[in-house]
């Protein structure tokens, strides 16, 4: 009893999140992911997935090369792993991008309230309008492909969304009598959102946050396809794929490797995403 | 030179918005000394809480409008304080006790954190981090709260518990001013007379001056020095505690809330509620705000609004006392 009283929040929400099966699937999975992507240096050097031999090319798996070897006798696993290097760092990066400044927007706007909001607001909607891949697409062709530029760009795309749910969380915090409670102790602005707004807003945030990731990585890959991201022949999840399509009818498994690691890493965040959504919901706490 | 720790000057108060301007407080005064508790007790909807807050500088920043009217708080005009003076009052000088325990503390804070935040806000000659959590365990102390469980989130308190916390949040920087918005209305009965001895005792101990913010004539009876009732925005009947609970002459508005106050000695199968409604705050009537209930009213009070009337430290606001009626 006296035990349980001590339980902080996060251990809570990590007591809930460890009862659904799905939810710590796909951490074990995206831990797993994380973790090649940290380590793919030790586990096969770089040099590899750059070494061209056209004695050895589009050959089927084996002992030698897991995955087997593509167009240019290249080692696709060693394309793969260090690939997903790149297609994570971008999700990971563009999202925390998004989130930092999609919060900063949110926070302004529903501490300052009618005017700013409507300004800014509308600013996002005019964002958000052009569909996200498409103004990914601008921006990248505006500052020119490179692994930066493409953060910024998918980063840039995503912050409208990131604003707006954020927006409409803290709509409801703000005018709570708490907040109006530490305005009566003195606390400025910034503290307020710092202190007082931003946590009680976090379970949405982290929520949206693993789900905005795996759809970034899947935009990224896009843009990767179209040749506006990572440029060959650095391996990347989306150009790995557009690589490939030529030999889609006689040697599919280049396609289907990076494949299976998109859809893992998409699929994970996703499943993770919801678990973490029922975890931090007050309401179905047991 | 200033005997007088708060000095409100005919203040008024409308809520402004698209559709329709609510007069929520018209040209209220009233002093407070220092050491000195003074009472609000009127209906829900007569404008206490938003008295509070214009006190504070607190009101909606959007709709909140402060018409007219000057508050001198030690001296100093609060109005003409710019936001940094007002933060670094507001906890510090002078400090707010919320109506409901449930919804005025962070769900996501520790408590010991709430009550600390005060005390680092204004945290002026430099205390560590380990001297404020030492006053924070103090402040606990002071409202009953085992220092054991500091650590605890509000959920795991209970509403009295809750109502102790936010009371120890207003106390933490001993306030020289302290207004207590209906501290007790959420709370049930036997709770609310520990809280409400509680308050006593700190603010004789603390030596604190407090405006007491409620519609339950008991607490005032037990708390306060000097009584306003208020109606409509308007303080229709002010004085020493004696001059309302004892005095001869009385409003009628008064006299009604007294009179709907069961009596204990005498069987009665009803009540004896003041009939009518609270005005509409958007449509006041002419001349005197409580003349559609009021069982005296003359012709007089539906065209002249009438004015104070004083008897020494007793002020009423009726045309029945008035000379111009009395000749």
């Amino acid at each position: 009893m006296e035990k349980q009283k001590k339980q902080s929040q996060f251990k809570e929400v990590w007591r809930r999140l460890k009862k659904s099966k799905p939810a710590m699937f796909g951490l074990i999975v995206l831990s797993l992911l994380i973790l090649t992507a940290l380590f793919a240096e030790q586990i096969i050097p770089y040099k590899k997935a750059l070494e061209m031999n056209a004695a050895i090319r589009l050959k089927p798996p084996s002992l030698e090369h897991i995955f087997g070897t593509d167009a240019y006798g290249r080692d696709l696993f060693a394309r793969v792993l260090h690939g997903g290097r790149r297609s994570l760092l971008i999700g990971f990066g563009a999202t925390a991008g998004a989130l930092f400044f999609g919060w900063i927007i949110a926070s302004i706007v529903s501490y300052y309230g009618t005017r700013v909001d409507n300004l800014l607001m509308r600013l996002m909607d005019i964002i958000a309008a052009v569909p996200m891949t498409l103004m990914a697409l601008a921006v990248v062709s505006a500052l020119g492909p490179t692994l930066q530029n493409l953060i910024i760009a998918i980063a840039f795309a995503r912050i409208p969304t990131f604003a707006r749910i954020i927006r409409s969380s803290m709509l409801s915090v703000v005018d709570a009598e708490y907040i109006e409670a530490a305005h009566a102790g003195g606390a400025g602005a910034l503290r307020i959102i710092l202190k007082h707004i931003t946590p009680n807003v976090s379970g949405t945030m982290i929520v949206q946050t693993t789900m905005a990731t795996a759809q970034l990585i899947l935009i990224a890959a896009s843009l990767s396809f179209l040749g506006l991201g990572v440029q060959l022949p650095t391996p990347e999840w989306g150009a790995l794929l557009s690589e490939a399509r030529e030999f889609m009818r006689t040697t599919p498994l280049l396609m289907v490797f990076p494949g299976i690691f998109m859809v893992l890493t998409s699929l994970s965040l996703n499943l993770l995403g919801d678990g973490l959504r029922d975890a931090l919901d007050p309401k179905l706490k047991s | 030179m200033n005997e007088y720790l708060l000095e409100v000057e005919d203040l008024k108060i409308d809520y402004q918005t698209d559709l329709e301007t609510v007069h929520a407080v018209n040209g209220i005064s009233f002093t407070l000394e220092k050491g000195q508790t003074f009472g609000i007790v009127g209906e829900t909807g007569a404008g206490k809480t938003t008295t509070a807050l214009a006190l504070l500088r607190l009101l909606p920043e959007r709709t909140g409008k402060l018409r007219q009217g000057t508050i001198r708080f030690d001296g100093k005009d609060l109005l003409k304080q710019s936001l940094h003076d007002m933060q670094s009052l507001r906890g510090k000088r002078m400090a707010m006790i919320f109506q409901d325990p449930m919804t005025s503390l962070n769900p996501v804070m520790r408590v010991e954190d709430q009550i600390a935040e005060a005390l680092m806000l204004h945290n002026t000659d430099g205390k560590g981090k380990a001297e404020i959590m030492a006053r924070t365990d103090e402040v606990l102390e002071l409202v009953g709260i085992l220092p054991e469980r500091k650590r605890d989130y509000p959920h795991q308190f209970s509403g009295g518990m809750k109502q102790r916390v936010v009371i120890a949040m207003a106390l933490a920087c001993e306030p020289e001013l302290l207004i207590a918005d209906e501290p007790t209305t959420a709370l049930d009965v036997t709770i609310q007379a520990q809280v409400l001895s509680m308050i006593r005792e700190l603010r004789d101990r603390l030596g604190m001056s407090m405006i007491m913010i409620t519609h339950d004539l008991g607490i005032i009876a037990q708390t306060c020095d000097k009584v306003a009732v208020m109606y409509a925005g308007e303080f229709v009947e002010s004085g020493t505690l004696e001059d309302i609970f004892t005095g001869e002459e009385h409003h009628p508005y008064t006299q009604g809330l007294f009179g709907s106050i069961p009596n204990l000695a005498v069987k009665t199968d009803r009540l004896n509620p003041i009939g009518g409604m609270v005005p509409d705050p958007t449509k006041l009537p002419e001349g005197c705000y409580f003349s559609p209930r009021c069982p005296h009213c003359m012709d007089i009070c539906r065209q002249v609004h009438p004015q104070d009337v004083k008897r020494g430290t007793h002020t009423i606001k009726c045309h029945l006392f008035s000379e111009v009626t009395h000749g």
